[in-house]
């Protein structure tokens, strides 16, 4: 099936959406705050990819009536798209933006998810620089769902990716949402009670701050550790991860993500909050960063890692 | 041969004069502007007892504000050690406990806050990317000293007093960081 988008055009497979097809190009990929390709049927929800399409298909050519969530639409033979070269489009995702920005704190420079947050990304390209709501946003209370995750419920945008996370990764889910509307809020109703073998994934699949890594709050800021690619061998999981160091230390311990900041396979909780100490860890390559995040600007290209030498000598003794 | 870029002085060897040789009005010349300046103004400053006014933009050492309740504004975001040149500050992180809202903002506060004086370069640029009107530089001066520990600023020595006296007024310089001046 051939769809075009932003005057790009690409071949792709029956079902694929519009998101996957404008990924698969590369370029002008529209944000996403609630779709994650790993999590079945997610997505739908934040409205920040929604796109124009100008003609609906070359068997009938109407264009659509209104703007559609990429996530969601599928494509169809000879379908044009309009993500960025839509100013119908930027307007939309403008106001979007807006709205997710109501409730949300913008407490960056408390969160431990700012350097690495979608959110910040998204209202950094197309949100205003000052708020236009006069009104009290809504404020939750802290409270303690486990003793390995934080969680702000302030800061959530209600995308369910930790909900989907939880049913589709782990037999019981003991989190989900409560309440209605704006009331609404993730939690587990009886406190401490997240304590699954892979719920420390959660973590990774927040597009904000909302659920956070205790072991690591407070500890640095994103920008000044410097990740880089590990493996162990985990009975439980790929043992696949990325470390986060400052100096010698490995503060946090991540999946890796890939280009769309999705985890390419999911970790578990053993491997994420217990093993922190580099000889754990068999160390592959520095992470790959775009290099228009602030993770960047801590990564000497010149500088050799430190921690290499031990790293080499660590196969050979295994 | 002639010089490409045509800027060069061509030196003249003409003979001085009789006045001229005799030297004398050139001496006198000079000895009457010594005589003007002796009865003009002094523009010496007798220092450490006269002190001159800085001007508007001047970059002196840093304070840490507090809010009007007497809170820490300082958040710990690293920011400012983000966004110095001179890599001189560095922080560490603590969170709040409660009972300790009346001493800081946020639930974020930063326990261990340093400058280094001596790798500061007096730029700004840490006021300009605080996030929360918590770093100023003021029109105070980093003394000298004997040795290079001395010359790291900690927090207890960058924190302004909670009291009205103790306070370090600011509001000059926010007023003109605010409006692009400085």
């Amino acid at each position: 099936m051939k769809v075009t988008i932003d005057d790009i055009s690409i071949d792709v497979p029956p079902g694929t959406t519009i998101l996957e097809a404008a990924r698969m190009i590369g370029e002008n990929v529209p944000p996403t705050m609630c779709y994650y390709s790993k999590l079945e049927g997610s997505g739908g929800k934040c409205r920040s990819c929604l796109v124009k399409v100008t003609k609906g298909s070359e068997k009938d050519p109407r264009p659509m009536p209104k703007l559609v969530a990429s996530c969601r639409t599928n494509v169809m033979d000879g379908m044009e798209v309009k993500n960025t070269t839509s100013p119908e489009v930027l307007q939309a995702r403008k106001s979007v933006t807006e709205f997710l920005l109501i409730n949300h704190p913008i407490d960056c420079p408390v969160c431990d998810q700012a350097g690495e947050c979608d959110l910040q990304d998204l209202s950094y390209e197309h949100g205003l620089s000052k708020s236009r709501y006069d009104f009290k946003k809504r404020i939750f209370d802290l409270i303690d769902i486990g003793e390995n995750i934080q969680m702000h419920m302030t800061r959530c945008i209600m995308c369910y990716r930790c909900v989907m996370v939880a049913d589709q990764l782990t037999p019981e889910r003991v989190h989900g949402v409560l309440n209605r509307g704006e009331a609404s809020e993730i939690s587990t109703y009886i406190q401490k009670a997240i304590d699954n073998e892979f719920s420390g994934n959660m973590i990774d699949v927040c597009p904000v701050g909302a659920l956070t890594d205790k072991t690591f709050r407070f500890k640095s800021r994103v920008w000044f550790t410097k990740p880089v690619y590990a493996h162990r061998d985990c009975k439980t999981c790929s043992g696949k991860v990325t470390l986060w160091y400052q100096g010698a230390e490995v503060l946090r311990v991540t999946g890796r993500k890939n280009k769309w900041h999705e985890v390419e396979e999911f970790i578990c909780n053993d491997c994420r909050f217990h093993k922190k100490n580099t000889e754990d860890w068999v160390i592959e390559s520095a992470a790959t960063i775009s290099r228009h995040s602030v993770i960047s600007q801590n990564l000497n290209v010149y500088e050799k890692p430190v921690i290499h030498k031990k790293l080499q000598e660590k196969p050979k003794s295994e | 041969m002639q010089s490409l870029t045509n800027r060069s002085k061509i030196v003249s060897n003409k003979t001085m004069t009789w006045s001229e040789r005799i030297y004398l009005p050139a001496i006198l010349a000079g000895l009457k502007i010594t005589l003007v300046h002796f009865f003009k103004k002094k523009v010496t400053l007798q220092y450490p007892e006269q002190t001159k006014d800085h001007g508007p933009y001047f970059r002196g050492r840093h304070v840490l504000k507090r809010d009007d309740q007497g809170r820490e504004n300082c958040t710990a975001c690293g920011l400012c050690a983000l966004s110095c040149p001179a890599e001189a500050i560095t922080m560490i992180a603590a969170e709040r406990k409660p009972g300790e809202e009346h001493l800081f903002r946020e639930e974020k506060y930063a326990i261990e806050y340093e400058i280094n004086m001596l790798r500061c370069i007096f730029c700004g640029f840490c006021e300009e990317a605080c996030p929360k009107d918590a770093i100023y530089l003021t029109e105070m001066i980093p003394t000298a000293d004997y040795t290079r520990k001395k010359f790291v600023y900690t927090k207890d020595m960058l924190l302004e007093g909670i009291e009205p006296k103790d306070r370090i007024d600011i509001s000059k310089r926010r007023k003109g960081i605010r409006e692009g001046a400085m």
